[in-house]
This record gives C-alpha cells, sequence and structure tokens, in this order.
C-alpha cells in the first residue's frame, strides 16, 4: 500500500518538474475530453429541452431508452465506432482511426445519453408555474424554453460537469479507438492502464491522482460559473 | 462563442504533421521489452517519417492489417504470418530477429519440470495440476498472440487435450500482453510460458524462475509484413519497406544482436535476417 505514498509523491514530483510527457497526456487528456463535452452540451441542451417541452408518442419509452443508455460500456463504445472507422467499415476513408478525433468523437457519443436525460430531468425540475406565467406573458416558445433553461442551470450545469467526467476518466473507448500511440493518441487514462500492465504501479497511480487533480481544478472552475 | 472554441479545437487535432507518418501494429512482447522505444528514434530520424505503434496481440495486430487499418504489422506467429501472406493481405514475411521461449516458474518448482524437454514439461504440469491445483497453477496469455499460438502448439505436441485443459481449475487465461501475464503468474507463484526478452525486461518485478530453456519447439522468430497494396491501396508500402529494410540492415540487426547487455547481461534478441524461412 506504500504505493500510495509514492504515488503521492511522484505525482508532485511531476507536476512540479513540468515533466514533459506528462504535460503532453495530461493535456491532451483534457483537451480531447474537453471538446468532447462541449460537442455534447451542443446537441444535448437543445435537443434536451425539445424532448422535454413536446409531448409525443412514445416519449417515455425514449426517455427509458436514454436511460439505459447510460450504462453503456466504454468498450462496447469504443468497439463499435472502430467497425465504423476502419479502413474496412463505411466511414474507413476519412482516415480517423487512431487518431484524437476518433477520441472524442467516442467520448461525444458516450456521453450524449447522460447530458440528454439529465438534461431533460433538470427542466422537469423547474416549476410549472414559470412556463404558465411566461406564456401569460405572452413569451414564445423559444423564449419560454430558455427561460426554463435558465431557472435550470445549477442542475444543467451539474450534468455538464458529469459528463465531463465521464468522458475524461474512461478507458475503453480511448483504448480501442485511439490505439495508446504513443505521441498521438496516449491520454491519461490509457497511459495508467499501460504503466499498470507493465507493473509500473507508481507512475501509474501518480497519472491517476494527477488526473484526479485536473479534475478538481475544473471543478473548482465551473462550481464558481454555477454559484452566479 | 463555444462553437468556434470546438471547431478551433478539431481543426488543431486534423492538422496533419508535416512528416508523413508509418502505423506499425507491433506484438506486446516486443513492445514490453522496450526494444521499440529504442530503434524508432533511429527509424524515424534516418527516414524522416513519423512511427506510429500500436502494441497488440499478434491475433488484434493481424485483424489491424487485415482491415487496413495499419501499415505493416510485427509479429511472431510463422502459421499465421504464412497464412496472412497467402491470403494476399500481406506483401511477404521477412524474419529479422530470434529468441527463444521459456517455461517459468516458482522457485521451488512444486512440478517438478525442471529441465525437461518443453513437451514433457506441459505433461507433467498437467498431470501436476490435476493432483494439486493449489500449488500447480499455468497463467496463458489467453489472448491469441503468438505466445499464445506457441502455448497451444506445445500442449497438442504434449498429446493433451487443449479444450479440456481450457476448463481445468489449475489454468488461468489471463487475456493479457506478456508482461501482464507474468506479473499474474509471479503473483499467483504460477508456471507460464514467456519469451526471453519479456522475462529478462521483467527479472527485477518477477520471482519466478527459468526451468525449461531447451527444446526446438521453444524457438522464436519475429517477422515484419508490409500491408499489401492490392487490397488496400492507401497504405503507405514504400514507408513499410524503408522500416523492413531499416531492420534487416546490418548496422540495426547488429543493435539488435547488442540490445539488452548493458542493462541484463545478456542479449535479448539475435538476429537472423536473410535466414531462410522457419
Amino acid at each position: 500500500m506504500s504505493e500510495i505514498w509514492h504515488g503521492l509523491i511522484k505525482a508532485f514530483q511531476l507536476i512540479a518538474s513540468f515533466d514533459p510527457e506528462v504535460l503532453e497526456i495530461a493535456g491532451r487528456s483534457l483537451s480531447i475530453s474537453g471538446t468532447a463535452c462541449l460537442l455534447a452540451s451542443l446537441i444535448c441542451l437543445p435537443l434536451g429541452s425539445l424532448i422535454h417541452f413536446h409531448h409525443f408518442p412514445g416519449k417515455r419509452v425514449l426517455i427509458n431508452i436514454i436511460q439505459t443508455l447510460f450504462s453503456v460500456p466504454t468498450v462496447l463504445v469504443g468497439l463499435l465506432l472502430f467497425l465504423l472507422l476502419s479502413r474496412s467499415g463505411p466511414l474507413g476513408e476519412l482516415g480517423i482511426l487512431f487518431t484524437p478525433v476518433a477520441i472524442i468523437i467516442g467520448q461525444t457519443i458516450l456521453i450524449t445519453p447522460l447530458l440528454l436525460g439529465l438534461t431533460v430531468s433538470a427542466l422537469s425540475g423547474v416549476s410549472k408555474e414559470i412556463v404558465d406565467t411566461a406564456a401569460s406573458l405572452g413569451a414564445s416558445g423559444l423564449q419560454t424554453a430558455w427561460l426554463v433553461l435558465r431557472e435550470a442551470r445549477y442542475a444543467v450545469l451539474a450534468a455538464v460537469i458529469m459528463g465531463f467526467g465521464r468522458a475524461i476518466s474512461e478507458v475503453g473507448c480511448a483504448l480501442i479507438v485511439g490505439g495508446n500511440i504513443k505521441g498521438v493518441t496516449r491520454i491519461i487514462t490509457t497511459a495508467i492502464s499501460m504503466e499498470t500492465s507493465k507493473g509500473e504501479l507508481e507512475l501509474a497511480m501518480a497519472l491517476g491522482i494527477i488526473l484526479l487533480f485536473l479534475a478538481l481544478v475544473i471543478n473548482i472552475a465551473l462550481n464558481r460559473l454555477q454559484q452566479r | 462563442m463555444p462553437v468556434i472554441v470546438a471547431a478551433a479545437a478539431i481543426a488543431g487535432f486534423t492538422v496533419t504533421a508535416d512528416a508523413p507518418s508509418l502505423r506499425v501494429a507491433t506484438t506486446s512482447s516486443l513492445y514490453d521489452t522496450g526494444l521499440w522505444q529504442y530503434l524508432e528514434p533511429m527509424f524515424e530520424e534516418k527516414f524522416g517519417v513519423k512511427l506510429d505503434l500500436v502494441c497488440a496481440g499478434t491475433g488484434v495486430a493481424l485483424e489491424y492489417g487485415k482491415r487496413g487499418d495499419v501499415d505493416a504489422v510485427v509479429i511472431h506467429d510463422s502459421a499465421k504470418e504464412e497464412q496472412f501472406v497467402a491470403e494476399g493481405y500481406g506483401v511477404e514475411r521477412v524474419p529479422f530477429a530470434y529468441n527463444y521461449f521459456l517455461v517459468v516458474g516458482p522457485q521451488d518448482d512444486p512440478a517438478s519440470i525442471k529441465g525437461l524437454s518443453p513437451e514433457d514439461a506441459f505433461r507433467k504440469l498437467m498431470e501436476q495440476g490435476e493432483k494439486n491445483p493449489q500449488q500447480v497453477r499455468f497463467v496463458s496469455r489467453g489472448d491469441e498472440s503468438g505466445t499464445h499460438a506457441k502455448e497451444k502448439s506445445i500442449w497438442q505436441a504434449a498429446g493433451c487435450n487443449y479444450e479440456a485443459i481450457r476448463k481445468a481449475y489449475w489454468y488461468n487465461e489471463g487475456g493479457s500482453g506478456m508482461g501482464a501475464t507474468l506479473l499474474m503468474a509471479n503473483e499467483m507463484n504460477a508456471y507460464t510460458l514467456t519469451d526471453r526478452g519479456t522475462f529478462l525486461a521483467y527479472r527485477t518485478k518477477l520471482r519466478l524462475v527459468p526451468l525449461v530453456e531447451e527444446g526446438q519447439m521453444l524457438l522464436n522468430v519475429y517477422s515484419v509484413i508490409a500491408v499489401s497494396p492490392c487490397k488496400h491501396p492507401h497504405t503507405r508500402v514504400e514507408i513499410a519497406n524503408d522500416l523492413i529494410s531499416f531492420l534487416t540492415s546490418p548496422e540495426v540487426q547488429r543493435l539488435i544482436a547488442e540490445y539488452g547487455v548493458n542493462d541484463y547481461g545478456t542479449p535479448l534478441f539475435a538476429p537472423c535476417a536473410g535466414a531462410g524461412p522457419h
């Protein structure tokens, strides 16, 4: 168990010395997962509003499916995307397998159900009175939707934070569609997996601590946003 | 504003590097020894290309090759390699290095296999494993790698029924790379089949010792195969051929022969470019 303590020390050493390889994979992890989270938010906030505000046959079923996909294994997303992006697959011509773009797409797909479901859930939490008041004051559909979204912003931001968390912590998808190629698609989580299987437990632990530290920094920033 | 940031980030990722790159799927037992980390910068500098290495078991490496997702494969399963070339996926099988497999196990050797031939040793492991599964255990790669294929062929040569063994209590299929498998066997105080290179590279982390080191069946030949442009016209076959000529060149063959002497006192590989098919 001394590996945990040694890992903590090693983490500080790596951060303090600005170890170039660690900086590289940390930066890559952040930009890949950050981009995925951004893309998923751009898709899911409008889409979630649409789903919440409209009544259509099968709405209950759709929400069920979305919530079921919360549990989709990351390796499964990776595998399905691999079959799609492989040269022998339908989108092979794009040549994006084993590149960071593939990981971004994979993580976006992975967290979309989560963000969708939680957005719908967040909007449901807003009192119906607000909608009725807005309508009685002559607000258009779009204006009402924007109003409710702002009322629910705390819960919606929590959903975004959760989406980012799921993206930056996942290994399975990044490993399969990224290939953990040094200098190209190696990110913190795939590096942890590799170092562990090499028996480099302290380094693996240090990388894990660094990832948590990054998540902490991001959370503090997003929390500030939440309070406003 | 967020849309612009997203677009910029994606653009940043899709901007291709100036140097062309060669994507190679390599077997884990070559990667874990650090040989690639040693040769990679030399190759990149000499030919002005980026070498992208995907570390995978022989099984999935060949799959990547068949699908055209990599430009070359470097593996060690002669039967699968020959089939790969025969089916038109690969240009030519070019062996460039070899070493030997070893059967390693706990120091006290509860199954008493030390010094036996590989086939006799495996037969004894099966017998002793059946009798005493708490003491005598075996960890297999279980991942369709070259090492796994060799292991299966030894079981067959020993006259053992592999399917029956897979279900046995004393037999554990790890489904991992060579390094991870060695660490698992170490934890379980079990026997396993490993290539000499990875075993030496991991020596300091293991309490396991080599028990069976001699036997024709233990020959382990690494080959490099360029993925054929006939099946996949986009593959960078010229750069793949550069890699092949690099690995078989006299200077690199000499470097391979000396690799590991400083750290382990003995070379991890022997060069064999130009030797006939094994």
